[in-house]
């Protein structure tokens, strides 16, 4: 079991300033970063906010997210133990909460 | 608030929910209401599968439906809904072909037949698929795109539905929970079609999406539907545990032992199958619930692998077999540090596919007036164990009839009957969540229990001690859930959804427990320890009933 540290944004649009929380995560060998994320919501901060659906196969593509600045798929990007990893939402799309953005298309939502 | 009103309102929006809206449309409904807690034709279960979806097509020999049910029956292990699985059976051909004019793009060969395969359990070839393991989201993406060109199918994400709302003894719509807003929302309709999928989710190892965590069967039971054959949950043997792969569906080693036949070996390295019965040599023949015992026993003697399963080894096979059996996932695999030819992979049961779920006719019909169910989350078709490839048919099949009869059923009534105050209670206790509580766990922590004891109490061998201990615990959990912490907060609130999960995960895993220590016989996929044999006496489904009170219970089909 190795540990892997997470910088992950939280909080919503309308916060005055851009804030992380890093978190420290036990791993084995070949966790991803969405494992890592399941993890925390269940041990340590059950309030952390993140949008995934298929969690092994993926083909639900939910689960996108900014991985230390670039586009990647958090079930689909290992863990590390050699670096801390910074987390952030989806670029490009208006910010919900913590790793959320908005990414349903326009005609399901509900207004 | 917002409130909602429509003809149908459809909760599920996987292959069973959109092939029911789009049916909705063509009965007549002039209002659908599609709704999911993830997105659109996106989660669920359908877009997980790799392969197979049966079909008497006759497309590669001659082949009838009646032949398909005689399989399907036999798989069954004699307690099939023959109504339910005859209908699945006809039906199937219809729905394909019309999935094939939607352009689904199913393998043909050259002379443009459906290509058809043979798959476990069949009496011929009858599976067809689209290449390469893209079966699932191939169905998925072709409904979404029939569901997106009509106008009168409203879609909405993100809605999770937590009650349905009964006037009358009669469905009369649902309070769902807009889970960016995080506030309630009350929808009236005159037909509900549950099409929200099954319940593997509540097992610690599981083939399942994030949603799959038994909401369909607990909402049915709060309205006052049953419950069938819930005992029945199907795992496969062999799925992958460890090292952590992603991006393939965990059920992906059959292909691998049809193939290259492969070794089954215990934490010490040594082969252990032909103690319990069997003796492979090198072919893949044990059958799935001998290599599923077989396992469990190993593990529980303590001759496991690291992880908790045992090893899948195909070391013995020659580098370029392997390679010119599966080249490309080979070099898939390669990506993740796995090396077939020098290292095992380990392996262990898991939770698949549940056979039981809300009790209907042919019509796809509960007994509450007004309220289908359709998919996964519809019980009886499949008794007490699937026959391979009629999940997907089960889903386009059952969708078609219940969006159907759903539409039929709503042209008989003038307007939806809304009382005045309906899902009062509902909507308030969403707004208390809301408000944020301390408390003794936090829902998460507590669906992280529930998986654990899930897969240790009531997995695929039971005895009555380990099924009494996990009905204990369970309904101490269910008393507790007013007590458990809430994040405050309404916008994208998880631990909402959380405890709204956990809820029905909670009522599902009961029924499937009660009804377990119920059947004291073992048959298909539900083995008692304590009852090994099948009783011709138990050759009947046993039905879960929620009393007013909450009370969960297995009784007697009447």
């Amino acid at each position: 079991m190795r540990t892997a540290r997470l910088r992950v944004r939280r909080g919503s649009a309308g916060d005055p300033a851009v804030h992380y929380d890093e978190f420290a995560v036990p791993f084995d060998d070949g966790a991803t970063v969405l494992d890592g994320l399941i993890w925390l919501r269940t041990h340590r901060d059950p309030s952390l906010t993140i949008r995934y659906s298929c969690i092994n196969a993926n083909v639900c593509k939910e689960c996108t997210i900014a991985i230390d600045g670039s586009v990647a798929y958090a079930c689909m990007t290992p863990l590390s133990a050699e670096r801390v990893m910074t987390l952030d939402p989806l670029p490009g799309k208006p910010h919900l909460r913590d790793l959320v953005s908005e990414t349903r298309p326009p005609r399901e939502k509900l207004e | 608030m917002t409130h909602l009103d429509t003809d149908i309102l459809i909760v599920g929006a996987g292959g069973a929910g959109m092939y029911a809206a789009l049916a909705a449309v063509r009965n007549g409904a002039e209002r659908v209401l599609l709704v999911d807690k993830s997105l659109v034709g996106r989660g669920g279960a359908t877009v997980m599968a790799q392969m197979t979806v049966a079909a008497a097509l006759a497309a590669e020999s001659p082949d009838d439906p009646e032949l398909h049910l005689a399989d399907t029956l036999a798989a069954g292990r004699g307690l099939c809904d023959e109504t339910l699985a005859a209908a699945l059976c006809e039906d199937a051909p219809a729905r394909i072909r019309e999935m094939a004019e939607w352009r689904v793009g199913w393998a043909c060969r050259d002379d443009g037949r459906i290509a058809q395969v043979i798959a476990p359990g069949h009496s011929r070839p009858r599976c067809c698929y689209v290449d390469f393991l893209n079966t699932g989201p191939a169905v998925a993406a072709t409904l979404r795109r029939q569901v997106g060109r009509i106008a009168t199918i409203r879609r909405v994400s993100n809605l999770a539905v937590t009650d349905l709302v009964t006037a009358d003894g009669e469905a009369a719509g649902a309070v769902a929970l807009d889970l960016a807003a995080g506030e309630p929302v009350t929808i009236a309709a005159k037909a509900t079609v549950i099409a929200a999928g099954g319940l593997t989710r509540i097992y610690r190892r599981s083939s399942a999406s994030a949603n799959m965590g038994g909401d369909g069967y607990a909402l049915a039971l709060a309205a006052g539907a049953e419950l069938v054959d819930m005992e029945f949950v199907q795992f496969f043997p062999i799925g992958h545990l460890a090292p952590r792969l992603v991006g393939m569906d965990p059920i992906m080693w059959d292909p691998f032992r049809y193939k290259l036949g492969g070794r089954l070996l215990n934490g010490a390295g040594n082969e252990f199958l032909a103690a319990y019965g069997s003796d492979e040599a090198g072919a893949y023949t044990t059958p799935r619930d001998l290599a599923t015992y077989a396992i469990t026993k190993e593990v529980e003697a303590g001759r496991g692998s690291p992880h908790g399963g045992v090893y899948l080894s195909f070391e013995h096979v020659p580098r370029a077999a392997l390679d010119a059996a599966f080249g490309p996932v080979i070099l898939r695999l390669a990506r993740h540090g796995i090396d077939l030819a020098r290292a095992p992979v380990e392996v262990s049961p898991i939770a698949h596919y549940h056979m039981g779920g809300v009790r209907i006719d042919e019509r796809m019909a509960s007994r509450v007036p007004g309220l289908f169910a359709a998919g996964e989350a519809a019980g009886g078709a499949n008794g007490a164990n699937r026959l391979s490839g009629n999940a997907i048919p089960e889903a386009l099949v059952f969708g078609e009839r219940a969006g159907r009869f759903a539409a039929i059923h709503a042209g008989r009534r003038s307007a939806a009957a809304w009382p005045q105050g309906a899902g009062a209670e509902a909507v308030a206790q969403i707004r208390r969540l809301a408000d944020g509580r301390d408390g003794v766990a936090s829902p998460a922590a507590r669906l992280d229990e529930l998986r654990g004891l899930m897969q240790a109490e009531v997995g695929p061998f039971r005895h009555a001690a380990g099924l009494e201990r996990a009905l204990t615990r369970l309904r101490a959990m269910r008393a507790e859930l007013p007590d458990l912490a809430i994040v405050a907060g309404r916008a994208c609130n998880p631990s909402l959804a959380d405890w709204f999960e956990l809820r029905a995960g909670l009522i599902a895993a009961e029924a499937v427990t009660a009804a377990a220590l119920a059947r004291r016989e073992s048959r298909g996929a539900h083995q008692r320890e304590d009852f090994p044999e099948t009783d011709r006496a138990w050759g009947r489904g046993r039905v879960v009933r929620m009393a007013r009170d909450g009370t969960i219970s297995a009784g007697l089909e009447r």
